[in-house]
C-alpha cells in the first residue's frame, strides 16, 4: 500500500537511530546507536583540530599567516559574540560558549557529510540544556544573595505571600527543556525533511537536493546555534545580575 | 485488533495534520518580526546587520511554538504512541 509508506516508516525512508551493539548495563539493555558513532567521530574531528590549533600557536609568529589566521579568526569571533553581549562578565564564559557553539555547529553540519547529525537525538541536546541550566543557577547563587532570589521567585508579589512561587519555578524549568527541544525539533525537521526528499523522490533526486542542504543544514543549523549560545549568554547575564 | 490497528494509525495521521496547524502561529509572528526589522532598517539603514541579527534571533525563538507542533506530529507519525 503506497499511502502507507509515511506511517510504516518503509526502508526508503529512513532517518531513525539505529542501534549497533547491545550490551547489558547492570541487566538493562543498552545499545550503542548511529548517534553515538556520529558523536565520536565529530569529537574526533573536532580534537584533531584543536591539537592542530594548539601546535600551531606553540610556535605562533608574530605576523600570523595560513592556518594560525583561521585559528586566530575563530577565536575573535567567538570571544567577540560573548563579549558584545555578556559585558563585563564575558573572560569567565569564552570557554564554556565557545566550546558548545563549535561543537552544536559542527554536529549541525555534519549532516552535509553523510552522518546523522547527533543533534537530532534528544539524548544529546538535553544534557547540553541541563548544563546551561546548571551554569545559570550556579552563577545565581555564586553573584545573588538567597534573599535577592526568593524575592525574585516571588517577584509580582511581595516576599511574604509566595504564591507565585510554583509559577516561577515551572517557568526556570522550563528554560532547560525549550533550549534542548528548540535545537533538537529543528534539526530533527531538516533531517526528516531531507530522508523524505531520498526517500520518496530518490529517482530524481540529483542535483537540486543541494539547495536544501543548504538551508537545513547550513543555515538552519547556524542559525541554531547561534541562537542556543545567545540564550545561554542571555540567561546566565539574568542570573549574574546587573550590578556585577 | 486489525482494524483497531488501522483506525488508530489513521486517527493520528489526522491528528498528526491537526497538530502542524500550529505552524500558523509562528508564520504569523515571524512575518511581523520581518516586517518590523524591513521598516526599521528604511528608517535606519546604517545599523542593518544589528537589526538582522535581532531579527533572525526573534524569529528562530518564535519558531519553537511551531516547533512543537511538528514534535508532536512526528511523535503520531513515526513512534505510534498510541498502538
Amino acid at each position: 500500500m503506497r499511502a502507507g509508506i509515511l506511517l510504516s516508516g518503509s526502508a526508503d525512508v529512513d532517518f531513525m537511530i539505529h542501534g549497533i551493539v547491545k550490551y547489558s548495563f547492570f541487566g538493562h539493555e543498552v545499545w550503542i546507536t548511529t548517534t553515538h558513532v556520529c558523536l565520536l567521530i565529530v569529537m574526533l574531528v573536532l580534537i584533531g583540530f584543536s591539537i592542530a590549533a594548539g601546535r600551531v600557536m606553540k610556535r605562533a609568529a608574530e605576523v600570523p599567516d595560513g592556518f594560525q589566521n583561521v585559528v586566530e579568526l575563530i577565536v575573535e569571533k567567538l570571544d567577540g559574540m560573548v563579549d558584545n553581549s555578556m559585558g563585563r562578565s564575558a573572560p569567565g564564559f569564552y570557554n564554556y560558549v565557545g566550546t558548545i557553539f563549535i561543537f552544536i555547529l559542527f554536529s549541525n553540519i555534519s549532516g552535509l557529510l553523510g552522518l546523522r547529525p547527533p543533534t537530532a537525538d534528544y539524548g544529546v541536546t538535553l544534557p547540553l540544556g541541563l548544563l546551561t541550566f546548571t551554569l545559570i543557577h550556579v552563577n545565581q547563587f555564586r553573584f545573588q544573595k538567597p534573599g535577592v532570589i526568593w524575592k525574585d521567585m516571588c517577584s509580582p508579589l511581595p516576599p511574604w505571600l509566595p504564591i507565585w512561587f510554583p509559577i516561577n519555578l515551572i517557568s526556570k524549568l522550563a528554560v532547560p527543556v525549550s533550549l534542548s527541544l528548540r535545537l533538537f525539533a529543528n534539526i530533527l525537521s531538516g533531517t526528516v525533511m531531507m530522508a523524505l526528499v531520498y526517500g520518496l523522490l530518490g529517482k530524481i533526486a540529483t542535483v537540486w537536493p543541494a539547495a536544501l542542504h543548504v538551508y537545513f543544514d547550513l543555515f538552519s543549523g547556524a542559525i541554531q546555534t547561534y541562537v542556543f549560545c545567545m540564550l545561554t549568554m542571555t540567561y546566565i547575564k539574568n542570573a549574574i545580575g546587573e550590578d556585577n | 485488533m486489525e482494524f483497531n490497528t488501522n483506525f488508530i494509525l489513521g486517527c493520528s495521521a489526522i491528528g498528526a495534520g491537526l497538530a502542524v496547524i500550529a505552524g500558523i502561529g509562528p508564520g504569523i509572528g515571524q512575518g511581523i518580526a520581518a516586517g518590523h526589522a524591513a521598516s526599521a532598517v528604511g528608517r535606519n539603514p546604517g545599523a542593518k546587520s544589528d537589526i538582522t541579527t535581532t531579527m533572525l534571533l526573534g524569529q528562530a525563538v518564535a519558531e519553537t511554538t511551531g516547533l512543537y507542533g511538528l514534535l508532536i506530529a512526528f511523535l503520531l507519525l513515526f513512534v505510534k504512541p498510541l498502538i
